[in-house]
């Protein structure tokens, strides 16, 4: 009697100890989720004022603003949507509607787009630097866009060949079956049944984007005033951050800490958003 | 599968119902296919032409320093001569605790969201754990430098010394001026950074063994840990091995937040409480400052041995997630 009740008890108390370990694990996750999101709301809201939106970037020890990092960053994140996006929904419609005959080739792309997924933005930056800034001869705002266009594209790829595998063969069939050509089925069938999905993934890659830093390094750089146009250096808010950040002076902190709170607001209501558009629909469509 | 090939026949019968379809249309839906395979292609493209045109532009580099480049931990932008070995060992030692870290926890956290929580519980719990890898890294970056390293410094690094630091054989490793900035607090900035990536993934597979496996091992009156260890795991092995390969690729990229907190110094040291440098962080901080050919091609050639490091570190990845998803007839 003994021993079994022994192994029972030891049983017991490793089922108990994991669970307490795996609830602990996770607490502990969100603990630091809780702290960065506490920390930078909170500096955040206290660095936050009206001018942040109206002056430009100061030099050291002066007042100002971030008004045209803020306008660099969102012309550079347009860009990199218009630029990857269009690509990236033809290049998944690709893979889920028209490969059927070269199965090979689109198991590789769909492995290499993958990799691309994950692969790090600094690499993406550098080739962009490469290729772009290196033959005109200067850094541009293009150039960054172009280099944040290089992450939205995997995004939108993966979600829009998702989803289109999502749409019920029935809808094809019988739009083909109406002798329908083949691109007017895609085009106002099954985009329009895809929509919600393939809006969802462009937004998840303009979140994504939004903070990206690594790429713009050595492609926008950086400018301190207003930019006349894309085509020079180009001011972006992740780029000031980190160039205030590090500095020495207090004022700089502070609006690093204010680009910091619009930053991951920004990114929190792009992809909460997301994810809340793309359930609604899919509760919409099963309704 | 089924989907493409049914479409397929479909218009492979175009022609035979009736000969009206204009060559117009017939043109424009061959038009549509090319530019749709070209865009496809272009994916393709983008991740070859990035290996090659910086093995191009690190070509200085490699032909002026050989094999050198790899081993040497000389970095003399003055007298021009680089060597990636601290970035590269910072790089590694980095990724490894953030291993070390974001393993267990992981584990810790699928399993607390596929068997311990109540199910109201686990889309919340997940969807928070998600927006951990929704985080910027600058942000990261910001909160690390401003509140973790002086968390650290005043708090655990000094505990680290006198507790760790004594011990024999491994106290080298815990022993240093507690800083703050340095391999251990990168590594554990790091850690915190890919648990949602490997975690997610983890949750993922675990999901997918077949209800029965489970309930077999539970009328036999295993417990849940015996389940989830003894079943699950095994079952799902190669997939969370994947999961792993996935956000060890994350951590070695990773850029921003470790050039934040890991001191940008370029000195090889025992102590993983000293400042080191990671390829990366070397490429974010010296890249603009580059004022010589060399120097400029030693960086895109640092950046070129990252590239390739984590592509094969995400391939395996890949592969090893899709072992599980072949077994499923996925």
């Amino acid at each position: 009697m003994q021993a079994p009740r022994r192994l029972i008890l030891r049983r017991r108390a490793s089922n108990l100890v994991s669970k307490v370990l795996g609830t602990a694990a996770t607490l502990f996750g969100l603990s630091w989720l809780a702290w960065i999101l506490i920390v930078t709301l909170i500096n955040g809201a206290r660095a936050l004022s009206f001018r942040i939106f109206t002056d430009i970037t100061p030099p050291p020890g002066a007042d100002g603003g971030l008004a045209n990092a803020l306008v660099g960053s969102a012309l550079m994140s347009l860009l990199g949507v218009l630029i990857g996006a269009p690509i990236g929904i033809a290049a998944g419609t690709y893979l889920a509607e028209f490969a059927e005959r070269r199965p090979v080739w689109r198991e590789s792309i769909r492995f290499i787009n993958d990799i691309l997924l994950s692969a790090p933005s600094i690499v993406l930056g550098l080739f962009v630097y490469t290729i772009y800034v290196r033959q005109v001869g200067h850094f541009s705002g293009f150039a960054g866009g172009l280099a944040l266009a290089l992450i939205v594209l995997p995004v939108v790829v993966r979600t829009t060949d998702e989803t289109l595998r999502l749409v019920p063969n029935m809808m094809r069939e019988a739009a083909l079956s109406l002798g329908i050509p083949r691109w007017k089925v895609t085009v106002q069938v099954l985009y329009r049944a895809a929509l919600p999905g393939i809006l969802t993934g462009v937004l998840l890659g303009l979140a994504r984007i939004t903070g990206e830093t690594a790429p713009l390094l050595f492609t926008a750089l950086n400018n301190q005033f207003w930019s006349r146009n894309l085509d020079g250096p180009t001011a972006s808010v992740p780029v000031v951050i980190f160039q205030f950040a590090m500095s020495p002076y207090d004022a700089w902190h502070s609006l690093a800490w204010a680009g910091a709170f619009v930053v991951t607001m920004v990114v929190l209501v792009l992809s909460v958003g997301a994810r809340a558009f793309l359930l609604k629909n899919r509760m919409d469509s099963n309704a | 599968m089924t989907v493409s090939s049914t479409a397929s026949t479909a218009v492979g019968l175009e022609p035979l119902a009736d000969g009206e379809r204009s060559a117009a249309e017939t043109r424009q839906d061959s038009l549509f296919r090319w530019t749709l395979f070209g865009a496809a292609t272009m994916v393709m493209v983008v991740l070859c032409a990035a290996a090659v045109s910086m093995l191009w532009g690190g070509r200085l580099a490699f032909q002026t320093f050989g094999w050198h480049f790899i081993v040497s931990d000389a970095w003399d932008p003055v007298g021009r001569n680089f060597g990636a070995f601290v970035p590269i060992y910072g790089t590694l030692v980095s990724s490894a605790i953030a291993m070390v870290i974001a393993v267990p926890v992981s584990f810790g956290i699928a399993l607390f969201l596929t068997e311990i929580a109540p199910g109201w519980l686990q889309a919340p719990i997940a969807a928070a754990i998600e927006l951990l890898a929704g985080i910027p890294s600058i942000i990261y970056g910001m909160w690390g430098l401003f509140s973790f390293v002086p968390f650290m410094s005043d708090y655990v690094l000094p505990w680290i010394n006198d507790h760790l630091g004594v011990m024999p054989w491994v106290g080298a490793l815990f022993r240093g001026p507690p800083l703050g900035i340095g391999m251990l607090t990168a590594g554990i900035v790091l850690g915190i950074m890919v648990i949602p990536f490997i975690s997610s993934v983890m949750r993922d597979v675990f999901r997918t063994v077949p209800a029965s496996l489970k309930e077999s091992a539970y009328a036999l009156g295993s417990t849940t840990w015996e389940v989830v260890w003894k079943v699950v795991l095994p079952y799902t092995r190669s997939a969370v091995v994947g999961g792993i390969f996935l956000g060890l690729g994350r951590a070695l990229g990773e850029t921003m937040a470790v050039t934040f907190v890991l001191g940008n110094a370029h000195q090889l040291s025992a102590s993983l409480l000293a400042p080191g440098n990671s390829i990366a962080a070397t490429i974010a901080n010296e890249f603009t400052e580059a004022d010589s050919d060399i120097y400029l091609s030693s960086l895109i050639a640092l950046g070129f041995l990252l590239f390739v490091v984590t592509l094969i570190v995400l391939a395996i990845a890949r592969l090893m997630l899709s072992n599980l998803a072949r077994r499923e007839g996925r």
